[in-house]
């Protein structure tokens, strides 16, 4: 039973939920996910573990409401409510390691899966300096919770609503162009870490990217999670989703992220008339 | 005077079953299986028995449908075979127990899977019986995966006493059975019973556990299980590995049968997940697998859907029957063709350019091999395409658990009883085998749970 026991909003879209999962909480290590569907008629979705808690056995995500499943969650499942599977912790683990300066740039949502590398990386006795980004100011969360995981950390807005005006990439290259760095971590939109890795690679720093395609059962077992990572076509559930972000083909991961767009659009409306018609 | 042909079964017509998911053969009438039954010869030898690899007690079940006792006719095939609603409609009992029957010698041969089906149908509508599991041993057992060999593994060690738990990765038990073979091959209300009939004798399954990453076997072990069955499957899909593969409209079969099956995209908006279908599909490959796939995608509503088969017909591993009613229902097929290349514009698939092949001399399978005849590249119009050409054993549990050795191939190294190489560990259906048949997986889950018997019983 995954009964949801915590529900706090992060911003208009934003929510953040702890789930009950005992069995997930007990093994999760950063820069895994999870896939959950909602109920009987749900499609499954993968979201990365955003924190874990083995001892109370929950788990805690964080979820931008996009489209049909995630609005749903989002709109009709506050504490109480019970999501009918959990299934994790899928994907590798993050490599931590422990020396020199790490940056760990995240966008929008990806703040939260950024958080426990983070910190895994600054118990691990890296040197962490952080860089988290949004559209604006209502779009960013855990500002204390980064600050405390990181040794630095600078917050950019696109709009300059906080923080500095600008996209993440800007601090990010002046840091590599003043700083010996041993390697960059960027997670969010796939727009934004492909400007990252440019970033890094101009700089000559590896870069760890978590690459976030469509997913069905994340298992390995189906190959809808497709990517290519230096001329290798590699599964990103269960190869990845981490890579070395200057050998990912980014464009056949954008394009294939939009395969669905027409049923997503369907979806989401059959959805918003069924809710329509339920609060007339 | 005997019947030379099986009593036919009636089927949904080919052109109105193209428009829905419902079941093709439409199954026996009490009437119709009894005439049937009546064509078996009660041979002394059986060697239909020997045909079968779980030893149904062919003639013995056979003759209780012949006098309409359908009850004991349940009991006999149940004393060997915990599935048979699934057996019954997707063995490939013509090279299995029908293969060898006296009957086929010099006349069609008795309809076995049929009779089967129509029992375990009879069965599961009039109630089915319950098994009282005799008293606890005390002894835990875990099963990984819940396919047919998970979940005949973990019935056999029930019905012996043991406490058994599966886990399965998957949000529904039933391995391919679930996920891979189609609604109207076989209803997933049909799998759902018999899962029922497995938890109604006590058999806990745990879903969403994927073992190797929720939990390892030595996890598994530290949980207090004494022993642990793995029948992971070949869950792994294979690819082509040509230029192109990963545009949009390329599919792995696995992908497309768990999307529509598994996930019931055929009900989308209904269900959630959704799938793409063009109006031009190819289907590569010439199993089970792609006939499945072929005919799910004119059910979809392609408008055309081509087989590309690298050999002849002659070597197609699909069941003759498969092929006949894919055939029947407008799936086209074309031989000797290996596509090369997939082509598209703006990242979705178009086309498709091919090779000729012509066949040569055997390969390790004993099969001619194809080779390409030089020049003959061709294109042809395609916007969705499925590769079906073979699954490879899961590497999941293989790579977490220290000591369980594995061949080259990647399967799980065990014998014929399931002992593998690290004591307390068993194994059996596609895990050791490679992509195989139910009732292979399902022989192998019986034998393990002997074998796991008498290593508890041995005080291991
Ligand atoms: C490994 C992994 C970890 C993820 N972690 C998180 C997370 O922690 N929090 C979170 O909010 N989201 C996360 N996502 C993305 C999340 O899975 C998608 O937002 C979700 O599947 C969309 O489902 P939907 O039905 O709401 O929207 P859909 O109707 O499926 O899609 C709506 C829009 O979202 C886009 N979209 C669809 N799938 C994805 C995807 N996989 N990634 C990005 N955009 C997508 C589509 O292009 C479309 O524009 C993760 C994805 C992956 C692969
Ligand atoms: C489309 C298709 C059609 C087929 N048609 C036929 C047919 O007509 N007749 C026939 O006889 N055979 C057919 N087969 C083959 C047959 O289905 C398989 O040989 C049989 O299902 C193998 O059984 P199994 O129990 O070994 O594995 P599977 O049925 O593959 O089950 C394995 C289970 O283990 C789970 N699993 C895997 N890894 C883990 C893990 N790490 N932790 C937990 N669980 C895990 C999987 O999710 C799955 O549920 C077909 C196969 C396919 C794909
Ligand atoms: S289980 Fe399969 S092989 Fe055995 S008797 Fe039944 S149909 Fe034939
Ligand atoms: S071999 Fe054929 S005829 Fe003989 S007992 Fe078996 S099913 Fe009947
Ligand atoms: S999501 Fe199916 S293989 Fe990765």
């Amino acid at each position: 039973m995954h009964s949801i026991v915590a529900k706090r909003p992060l911003g208009p879209e934003i929510a953040q939920y702890e789930v009950e999962a005992p069995r997930v909480a007990r093994t999760a290590a950063p820069g895994q996910f999870v896939v959950l569907r909602l109920h009987e008629q749900g499609e499954r979705i993968p979201l990365t573990l955003a924190d874990w808690d083995p001892s109370r056995g929950t788990i805690t995500l964080v979820v931008q409401a996009l489209g049909k499943t995630t609005r749903e969650m989002h709109e009709l499942y506050g504490v109480g409510d019970v999501i009918r599977d959990v299934v994790g912790p899928l994907g590798e683990p993050s490599e931590v390691v422990g020396e020199g300066t790490v940056v760990c740039v995240a966008g929008g949502v990806g703040i939260a899966p950024v958080f426990p590398i983070a910190r895994a990386l600054k118990e691990a006795g890296a040197r962490v300096v952080g860089i988290i980004g949004a559209r604006s100011s209502d779009l960013l969360f855990w500002l204390e919770r980064m600050d405390e995981a990181t040794h630095e950390l600078v917050v950019t807005t696109d709009d300059g609503s906080t923080g500095r005006k600008g996209l993440v990439t800007e601090p990010l290259a002046e840091i590599l162009a003043a700083r010996q760095v041993a390697r960059v971590w960027a997670v969010g939109p796939a727009v934004m870490m492909k400007f990252c890795a440019a970033t890094a690679s101009a700089a000559g720093v590896p870069i760890t990217v978590s690459l976030n395609p469509i997913m069905v059962d994340g298992t390995g077992m189906c190959g809808a999670c497709r990517v290519e990572v230096g001329e290798h076509v590699r599964f990103a559930c269960v190869d990845g989703p981490e890579f070395p972000g200057e050998e990912v083909n980014w464009d056949l991961l954008l394009e294939r992220l939009a395969a669905y767009q027409e049923e997503e659009r369907c979806a989401l409306d059959k959805y918003r008339r069924m809710v329509q018609e339920a609060t007339r | 005077m005997i019947r030379e042909a099986q009593v036919p079964m009636r089927e949904q017509d080919p052109g109105s079953r193209v428009h829905n998911f419902s079941e093709v053969p439409l199954g026996y009438s009490e009437e119709e299986a009894r005439q049937e039954a009546g064509r078996c010869l009660k041979c002394k030898t059986a060697p239909c028995v020997r045909g079968c690899p779980v030893e149904v007690d062919i003639p013995e079940f056979i003759g209780h449908v012949e006098t309409g006792d359908f009850r004991a006719a349940a009991a006999t095939i149940k004393r060997t075979n915990n599935l048979p609603a699934v057996c019954g409609r997707v063995c490939p009992q013509e090279v299995q127990c029908q293969g060898v029957c006296t009957l086929g010698k010099k006349f069609e041969p008795c309809g076995i899977g049929r009779l089967e089906r129509f029992v375990a149908d009879w069965e599961l509508e009039h109630g089915i019986q319950s098994v009282e599991p005799p008293p606890p041993t005390g002894r835990r057992v875990a099963v990984v995966g819940s396919g047919p060999a998970g979940l005949t593994c973990a019935a056999d060690l029930r019905l012996l006493g043991h406490e058994v738990t599966v886990f399965e990765a998957l949000h529904e038990p039933g391995g391919v059975l679930m996920y891979g073979i189609p609604e109207f091959r076989l209803p997933k209300a049909v799998v759902a019973q018999e899962v029922e009939g497995l938890r109604r004798l006590g058999v806990g399954i745990e879903t969403n556990v994927v073992v190797g990453k929720t939990v390892t076997v030595d996890g598994l072990f530290a949980e207090g299980f004494e022993a642990v069955f793995v029948g992971s499957g070949a869950g792994l899909p294979r690819f082509l590995g040509i230029p192109g593969e990963t545009l949009i409209g390329g599919y792995s079969a696995n992908e497309f049968l768990t999307r529509v099956n598994l996930m019931r995209a055929w009900q989308f908006p209904e269900y959630d997940t959704p799938v793409r279908i063009g109006s031009q599909v190819a289907v590569i490959g010439g199993g089970n697998v792609a006939m499945d796939a072929a005919r799910t995608a004119l059910r979809l509503g392609a408008e055309k859907v081509t087989v590309l088969y690298r050999r002849t017909r002659t070597e197609m591993p699909a069941r003759v029957e498969e092929i006949h009613h894919a055939q029947q229902e407008g799936v086209e097929m074309e031989f000797l063709v290996n596509p090369v290349q997939l082509y598209g514009s703006d990242g979705v698939l178009g086309e498709a350019e091919c090779l000729r092949m012509e066949l040569g001399p055997p390969d390790d399978s004993g099969r001619r091999r194809p080779v390409p005849i030089a020049g003959s590249e061709f294109v042809i119009n395609v916007d969705t395409c499925v590769v079906a050409v073979g699954n490879q054993p899961h590497p999941l549990v293989p790579r977490t658990t220290p000591g369980l050795e594995v061949s080259r191939r990647g399967t799980v190294q065990a014998d014929e009883t399931g002992s593998t190489s690290r004591s307390g560990v068993f194994a059996g259906g596609d895990i050791v085998t490679g992509a195989a048949t139910v009732i292979s997986a399902m022989g192998a889950g019986k034998q393990a749970a002997a074998a796991v018997d008498r290593y508890l019983g041995a005080g291991g």
